[in-house]
């Protein structure tokens, strides 16, 4: 039997499959969003990927900002949900979630039984966000990607103090011109959205096992930058960026098998 | 004789609030003095003064609801308002220059009756009204409460205030009407008792829901509170709570829920802050198509002004210690009451762009109540009557997450 948890974001479009005994069979990731054919492209792969037919799932679970347009679910969970079900699963012992998406950014708290038990999510506007790290690849002229590779060239220390992404865009943009390295940005922007998310992490109380997960978590200099923040090593999830669809995937097989 | 008919509360809810509207209408016609006043101040000595007042918060609540906010807030702006500022500051600052709204008309007043007891934005936004329209003002500055309950030194200073505003308002009534005109301290003391047993109906009439299910769908409550708001000195006020009651409680009795028979009360919440006016909608069905009623809020209590009668420290005291005003503990201890009393399973807090006072310790209470009580919380972004600083998209995912929340709570309780 096969389970797809697909997990539709802002900014790109993830699935996964699982069989019956919650091995994952496997994880896809796309960067385009709700509103394209992304989901469909990530279903397609993940069930070429496998070898099975879109007839031969059993149950489907919907999650991200996309699920309440996606039609082609049985089921619709949140992000915050499917993100801790993932964790759970992934991270034994895991209490502390930290998620930087697309449009917003969320810690999310797991009691000992792996159930979300709390959770908060980015206040009034994009800081804090990986739309924040989007527009500084879009200036920095690089792939979103690549920007970890550069703020580890980083020498200086720069602050861009600005939490408004559109006002730090200006800021930057005076900063390169005044000659400041692109290296040095690549890490004042990471050190931006650290101390935006470390803030709302401190608020709902911090306890480890620390998790990051969602695209942003790939980026190996923010999650070092998020660990001075915070004061706690953190455990990046495996793929994380496809946490959430596996969240969704284990609650497919967790609500077919209730019915 | 024919029986007359017996109006539903609803009913005789939306003729108090025409009757309140058109009677300061006609008053303001007739030449006869109306007030501006702030939505807990002391109406006690306006009534008795037989002063008509009106409250440009329910006003902007009631422009909010109906969606006509944005034109009073961009002419605001327009003349140089800041979007930091309070939105009802800002549609009120809006109708006061363009003098007509679709939704609600108020007439223009003749003096400014303000009370610092529900945040201190007002002190400076009904100072500036007083100023552009080069009328009185009479304040009253009820500082805000760092100790627990509210010191004998704070009662004092405002009973000062309530005596000498009697006098400001024999001043103002005596030269508007050309004549002598003096308070009636007898008429007062019936006032006060009105006053009294109107607060008292509102508050049994909203604690009706805490029957399981509660009878009251939370947000009739936001509708109710128009009529406290502007009728707390009123019998007629008196009479829509007391039918409300009856209604309230022949379906508690009945073991009807909120809704229509067959919706059933899934979860019971708490709403903390005030309504996001503009999206009544939206937050209503966001929480109603998931099975969460929200039971009841921190506005039952704020309108329960009570005292003995006569004694104008007690009123002082009432007035200053509502909940708005008062300490971080004494706000966390208020809710955890209420979560307790009502039976919530959790609370929905509003961050209220507007409201920089509730704001302010907003994310310390949640903290602190959750640790108290165990229960679930949300927050949301919105704001009381600027339609910009919401989104209905991330108000569902958030309460949808909330929901989720709530089930792994109640699903680990039944397994123990």
């Amino acid at each position: 039997m096969y389970f797809l948890g697909v997990d539709i974001g802002s900014s790109s479009s993830k699935a996964a499959i699982i069989d019956e005994n919650k091995n994952i069979l496997v994880r896809v990731a796309r960067n385009i969003g709700t509103g394209t054919n992304g989901p469909t492209l990530v279903i397609n792969q993940a069930l070429e990927e496998v070898g099975i037919t879109r007839d031969q799932i059993n149950f489907t679970v919907a999650t991200g900002y996309g699920r309440v347009t996606f039609t082609q679910a049985d089921k619709q969970i949140t992000e915050i949900s499917c993100h801790g079900k993932g964790v759970a699963h992934l991270v034994p012992g895991a209490h502390t979630i930290i998620d930087i998406g697309g449009q917003d950014a969320k810690v999310i708290r797991l009691n000992d039984k792996g159930n979300v038990d709390n959770f908060l999510m980015n206040e009034k506007c994009a800081a804090g966000t990986g739309r924040f790290l989007e527009v500084m690849a879009r200036i920095l002229n690089c792939g979103l990607e690549d920007l970890s590779g550069l703020a580890k060239e980083s020498t200086e220390e720069i602050e861009i103090s600005n939490t408004c992404t559109v006002f730090a865009e200006s800021e930057v943009i005076s900063q390169l011109a005044q000659g400041t390295a692109k290296a040095d940005v690549a890490q004042g922007a990471n050190n931006s959205i650290t101390s935006r998310v470390a803030g709302l992490a401190r608020r709902i109380g911090i306890t480890p096992v620390v998790v990051m997960t969602g695209g942003v978590a790939k980026n190996d200099a923010v999650v070092r930058c998020m660990e001075k923040q915070i004061g706690y090593d953190i455990t990046v999830a495996p793929d994380p960026q496809t946490v959430g669809a596996l969240g969704a995937a284990l609650f497919a097989l967790e609500t077919f098998n209730k019915k | 004789m024919e029986q007359k008919e017996k109006l539903s509360s609803k009913q005789m809810l939306n003729d108090l609030m025409a009757d309140h509207y058109q009677s300061a209408l006609d008053a303001k016609a007739d030449g006869k003095l109306v007030a501006w006043a702030t939505s807990i101040a002391p109406q006690e000595l306006l009534t008795t003064m037989g002063i008509n007042v009106v409250y440009p918060e329910n006003q902007a609540a009631a422009i909010g609801a109906r969606k006509e906010a944005q034109k009073f807030i961009d002419h605001s702006e327009g003349r140089g308002y800041s979007v930091d500022l309070c939105s009802y500051a800002r549609v009120n600052f809006g109708y006061q220059q363009l003098k007509k709204s679709e939704s609600q008309d108020i007439p223009m007043p003749d003096f400014i009756y303000s009370c610092s007891n529900i945040c201190h934005t007002v002190l400076k936004w009904y100072e500036n009204l007083a100023k552009e329209l080069n009328i009185p003002l009479i304040i009253f500055d009820l500082p805000f409460n760092h100790t627990y309950d509210v010191q004998d030194h704070a009662a004092k200073y405002m009973k000062g205030q309530i005596e000498e505003a009697i006098k400001r308002l024999e001043t103002i009534s005596t030269k508007h009407y050309g004549k002598k005109v003096e308070f009636d301290h007898d008429k007062f003391k019936a006032v006060m008792e009105q006053s009294n047993a109107t607060s008292q109906m509102w508050k049994d009439a909203t604690m009706v829901a805490k029957a399981k299910p509660s009878p009251l769908n939370g947000f009739d409550l936001f509708n109710y509170m128009a009529g406290i708001v502007t009728n707390r000195g009123t019998k007629a006020g008196y009479e829509v709570f007391k039918a409300w009651k009856e209604e309230l409680e022949a379906k508690a009795a009945a073991g009807l829920g909120p809704w229509k028979p067959g919706e059933e009360e899934k979860f019971r919440v708490m709403w903390d802050g005030i309504a996001c006016w503009p999206y009544l909608g939206s937050t209503y069905k966001g929480l109603k198509n998931n099975g969460i009623n929200m039971v009841t809020s921190t506005y039952p209590d704020s309108w329960t002004i009570l005292y003995d009668n006569g004694d104008i420290e007690g009123m002082a005291k009432a007035y200053s210690g509502i909940y708005c005003n008062s300490n971080l503990q004494n706000g966390v201890d208020r809710i955890t009451r209420i979560v307790n009393e009502y039976s919530l399973d959790g609370i929905v807090f509003h961050s209220n762009r507007s409201c920089k006072l509730l704001d302010f310790r907003q994310f310390e209470q949640q903290r602190q109540i959750e640790e108290k009580t165990g229960v679930a919380t949300v927050l949301f972004d919105g704001d009381q009557t600027d339609p910009r600083a919401f989104s209905t998209e991330q108000y569902n995912t958030r309460i949808q997450a909330f929901l989720e929340t709530l089930e792994n709570k109640k699903e680990e309780r039944r397994k123990g």
